[in-house]
């Protein structure tokens, strides 16, 4: 064969990477001769759950470049093996027994879906390997399982929020109307089961399913229900924007609180008008820039948004953001265990204290694996088409 | 009364918008005897085509037009493609292919739109209009209006025109239609780009209530087939009066009984009513077509 001479050894070394990439357990990183420290994760990067998962991917792979440039950690570069479950909890689990026995990894963050993060628990719980979920179901750490934490906040927190706003504001009975999707389900139960705490009684508890195109009956009905001085509307997808449209036609000029679960400029797009005064809790990074100047996490925020953006050339999501703080938890902590012994690293995080990401600031207890108090989320309202900071009402 | 009056608009509302597809599923059923499980995606070519087209900068009657032409021309399609070469195959098989073009027609339009949710502005503004103590949208007229003047032009047509005949003479005895001359592939392709058409206008018109995205159909095309089953299939008036009922009954469960058993609660009673009257409200008595 002809080749020019010059190609010669370029072509000799892409065949030696090759050669290094197929015979490697891992593709990432690049070849240093100090042991590499293994970070394994598995996320949805592709399938249904591809819009949670791929930032997440994209986030994680970006932060261990950014280690390894610092010189990674102890000494030692970072490798991530990380995995694709397609959003399948069946293949997750497959490839975190792959984490635990050929690439033997000392941390995990992921799993994208509660469902994924549920069923690789007992593979790293048995291995004693600790997870860093990025999943938001509360089943992930109550009861708390001691290699198990987590970075999103939960629906939990979220109806705190909302009640201790309620409560600021003297609003002692309020409506519900929920989805009956498994997001609305979840966030209903959870809401109910601490509503109790804040001396606040639910008058009227309507659903609708995740499909309906009108909910102007059941509205109606909280309309018609006396004594009600507020509507909390938990749920996802278009059914809360069309509840918020309703709500403006049968002309209810209660207070309207929507969840995180509608905190997306594309919910006051959908909305239109109606949106006007709407309440709801969202993460730090939705109003990066309507931050107050001294709040502790505006300077991380904006680091990795202007990072991310950079790097990906999409706009940021509140989901890359769990996987940041997933991977930096995990980072400070095998600093501070000064060691890759994955128990070590785990008694570490659990002593994470006050560090501040981009979800929230974190404590973690051995009893409190989530660490992220009501402080994590801001109150919301929308104005003029805009997210607007909420002064607290006391 | 005023409570009432706001559960009937709702239901009238989202009973028209089940009327409009069930009579889709009708003029198709009647011309071809298949039931097109695709119906609910021309609802949906109607309202993404139009959101896609506005978004591109075209007003919103052009995009509307341009959108329902799109439909018509999907529809048209899918008889020249999936269905002509399939004909004489059972009904059943018939049935089958057109819910296999349902799924590609979902899987087209998730990569040439996307997988977000879309509304289009209503067309007279959304200011509502008080009516003896209830309300409602001036969007919720354009619906109810617009499914009127199209069933009302659908009668006209198949009443008093030569084509409209055709299609009609094709439904009773499609050999006896080919014997006295009527060209029959041209009838069906016919029912096809209608029933499109009447689809992708209800598009048009319910987006600025319903919402729209890549796989909205599934659920309109659901409700119409329950639509076009309690008025008994194949009959035009059955379909419009079981959409509306279809509408009403949901609300009324909603708003008189239980949230969360509304669909439960129609569904309930298009079984008792086919339990009764195993054709349907309006369903002919004629015996089974062998």
């Amino acid at each position: 064969m002809d080749m020019p001479a010059r190609l010669r050894p370029v072509l000799r070394a892409a065949a030696v990477m090759l050669a290094t990439a197929v015979a490697g357990p891992a593709l990432t990183g690049p070849a240093v001769a100090a042991d590499p420290i293994k970070i394994g994760s598995v996320v949805s990067a592709t399938g249904p759950a591809a819009f949670l998962g791929d930032p997440e991917a994209k986030t994680l792979k970006l932060y261990v470049d950014e280690l390894n440039k610092k010189g990674g950690l102890l000494g030692r570069p970072v490798e991530l093996v990380l995995y694709d479950d397609g959003g399948d909890a069946n293949k997750a689990r497959t490839f975190a027994t792959r984490l635990v026995e050929d690439d033997k990894v000392v941390a995990m963050v992921g799993g994208t879906s509660t469902g994924a993060t549920m069923a690789m628990i007992p593979v790293f719980e048995e291995a004693g390997i600790p997870v860093v979920s990025l999943a938001g179901g509360i089943e992930i750490i109550e009861p708390v399982r001691a290699f198990v934490f987590k970075t999103p906040h939960t629906d939990k927190t979220a109806c705190q929020k909302i009640f201790e706003d309620m409560k600021a504001r003297g609003i002692t009975k309020t409506g519900m109307i929920s989805g009956t999707d498994g997001f609305g389900k979840s966030m209903r139960n959870q809401c109910l089961k601490v509503i109790g705490q804040y001396g606040i009684t639910v008058l009227a508890d309507e659903s609708y399913g995740a499909t309906d195109s009108d909910m102007t009956p059941q509205l109606n009905k909280i309309k018609n229900t006396a004594g009600v001085e507020a509507v909390l509307n938990p749920g996802f997808g278009q059914g809360p924007a069309i509840v918020t449209r309703n709500y403006a036609q049968l002309g209810i000029k209660l207070p309207l609180y929507q969840s995180h679960g509608v905190a997306s400029k594309s919910f006051i797009e959908l909305a239109g008008p109606a949106a006007e005064g709407v309440r709801l809790p969202a993460p730090a990074i939705l109003i990066d820039d309507k931050l107050a100047d001294n709040d502790p996490q505006k300077p991380v925020v904006a680091e990795y948004k202007t990072s991310y953006e950079k790097a990906s050339g999409q706009p940021v999501s509140t989901f890359g953001g769990y996987a940041y703080d997933g991977i930096q938890l995990v980072a400070r902590a095998i600093e501070s265990a000064k060691s890759a012994d994955p128990k070590k690293i785990r008694d570490a995080l659990e002593a994470t204290k006050g560090y501040v990401g981009v979800t929230g600031i974190y404590t973690f207890t051995p009893t409190d694996h989530l660490g992220l108090g009501t402080d994590s989320f801001r109150m919301l309202v929308i104005r003029n088409g805009d997210w607007a900071l909420e002064a607290p009402a006391r | 009364m005023s409570e009432f009056l706001q559960l009937a608009f709702s239901g009238l509302t989202v009973g028209a918008i089940y009327a409009l597809i069930a009579l889709g599923f009708t003029l198709i059923y009647n011309a071809s005897d298949v039931i097109n499980f695709a119906q609910g995606d021309f609802v949906m070519i109607g309202g993404m085509g139009t959101v896609f087209l506005m978004a591109a900068g075209l007003a919103l009657p052009v995009a509307a037009l341009i959108a329902v032409i799109a439909a018509v021309l999907v529809g048209l399609l899918l008889h020249r493609l999936a269905i002509e070469p399939a004909r004489g195959a059972s009904p059943v098989t018939l049935i089958m292919i057109t819910i296999g073009a349902s799924i590609f027609i979902k899987g087209v339009s998730q990569i040439l739109f996307d997988k977000q949710f879309h509304s289009l502005p209503a067309f007279s503004g959304d200011t509502p209009i008080p009516v003896g103590g209830a309300t409602i949208l001036p969007q919720s007229l354009w619906v109810m209006g617009t499914a009127l003047a199209l069933v009302v032009a659908l009668y006209l047509f198949l009443e008093h025109t030569l084509v409209g005949k055709a299609v009609l003479a094709t439904a009773a005895n499609r050999l006896a239609a080919k014997l006295v001359g009527i060209n029959v592939a041209l009838v069906l392709a016919l029912a096809f780009g209608l029933s499109a058409a009447m689809g992708a206008l209800a598009g048009v018109v319910a987006t600025p209530i319903t919402l729209t995205r890549y796989d909205i159909g599934t659920l309109f095309t659901l409700k119409g087939f329950a639509a076009a089953m309690l008025g008994g299939m194949g009959n035009p008036v059955g379909a419009v009066v079981g959409g509306l009922l279809i509408g009403l009954i949901e609300t009324f469960a909603a708003g008189y009984l239980s949230s969360t058993y509304k669909d439960a609660v129609a569904f309930l009673m298009i079984l008792v009513v086919l339990l009764f009257m195993p054709r349907g409200l309006f369903g002919s008595r004629a015996v089974e077509r062998v």
